[in-house]
């Protein structure tokens, strides 16, 4: 079947943007942003819930940043009430563990021994620490999100 | 029709993340099973229809304690970790209660702590999981909720060979009419047989 030029460099775009996907995924899991329970998130999407990872890692950003924002005021306080950092902390190990934010998670349990220790310095390093992390995970899968968008906007499929 | 299915089976999820409770939700409908998610224990009871007055718990008829509820519930998987009413608090009070203990429940935790494992395990909990759940977590649930419904299908008053199973539930009764059971699928198999001799399993009675 004869193709013409805007069919076959439509497909070519879709190729390239499908590679481009699959190499971003591997470098987030082989640098650690990811891990096995983002494949699982991914295996679960079908048909019927197509945007299930979209919508359960939005759900984990506004989540995130609320805690965030709890997190600072918490530490901010004269006397710092730990048990409360500690919950906030642990909500927050939990639903990035969820989503399979690695790196987010391990700032979290870094963090949590300091709220053991009641050391507030500490603390709000790790605060940092995992507002960093927190940053860079949200601006990557933004990043791939935007990739299967524009794989299906050139009417591909997005290979998982 | 009479055969059980995933579809027939209803699961009710505790949790206080958000995040976790879409995950549980989307693994359980991936399982082809019913859910209904909720944020704390005391939702979870109230859905369940559970009265704090303890006096009516007491009393609930413990005719087919299961099938007074307007939903059936087969199967409770909570969190263990939540403000207010803990997951262990909720299990507590599901075994407690007469009308409730029956129903399968199944703990997650995002902490491996064996003593908290133990504790739960000991209370009447099913499985433990550790968070983030799996689906292979999740295919362990079924033949607990295919056991409890085999129970609930089995005639109360029966005294035969399975009544030795489970000597501490409702097994010891007056002899009681077939139009006491409120459960939609006994009632529907009461008008065609009247016969009480062959104790039916699994609900593999062929209409």
């Amino acid at each position: 079947r004869h193709r013409s030029r805007r069919e076959q460099a439509q497909i070519m775009e879709v190729g390239q943007l499908q590679r481009k996907f699959v190499d971003y995924t591997a470098s987030l899991f082989c640098e650690g942003f990811l891990d096995a329970q983002f494949t699982q998130l991914q295996q679960l999407q079908d048909e019927s819930n197509p945007d299930f990872v979209v919508e359960v890692v939005s759900l984990f950003f506004e989540d995130t940043e609320k805690l965030l924002n709890d997190l600072t005021r918490a530490l901010d306080q004269q006397i710092v009430d730990f048990k409360k950092v500690d919950a906030h902390v642990h909500q927050l190990k939990g639903s990035s563990s969820s989503i399979g934010a690695q790196r987010v998670r391990n700032a979290c349990i870094a963090f949590r021994n300091f709220c053991e220790e009641q050391n507030t310095d500490a603390c709000s390093k790790c605060l940092q620490q995992v507002k960093q992390e927190y940053s860079l995970a949200k601006n990557k899968l933004d990043t791939l999100f935007r990739l299967e968008q524009q794989i299906a906007e050139a009417g591909g499929a997005v290979p998982m | 029709m009479a055969i059980a299915t995933e579809s027939e089976f209803h699961v009710l999820a505790v949790d206080d993340s958000i995040i976790d409770r879409k995950l549980i939700e989307m693994l359980l409908k991936t399982s082809s099973y019913q859910v209904t998610t909720v944020d704390s224990g005391s939702k979870a009871l109230q859905f369940l229809g559970f009265h704090e007055d303890e006096e009516s718990n007491k009393n609930q008829p413990s005719v087919s304690p299961i099938n007074h509820r307007e939903v059936q519930v087969n199967l409770i998987i909570t969190d263990y970790c939540m403000p207010g009413m803990t997951g262990y608090d909720l299990l507590k009070k599901i075994k407690e209660s007469s009308y409730l203990r029956d129903i399968p429940v199944v703990i997650m935790s995002s902490e491996n702590v064996p003593s908290r494992i133990n504790r739960c395990l000991e209370e009447g909990a099913e499985e433990f999981f550790l968070k983030p759940v799996s689906l292979s977590d999740v295919n362990k649930l079924k033949p607990h909720m295919m056991k409890a419904k085999a129970k609930d299908d089995q005639e109360p008053t029966k005294q035969g060979p399975e009544g030795s199973e489970t000597p501490e539930t409702q097994s010891v009764q007056p002899q009681q009419t077939p139009a006491q059971s409120g459960n939609k699928r006994k009632a529907m198999e009461e008008g065609i047989s009247q016969e009480r001799t062959r104790p039916r399993y699994s609900g593999l009675t062929v209409i």
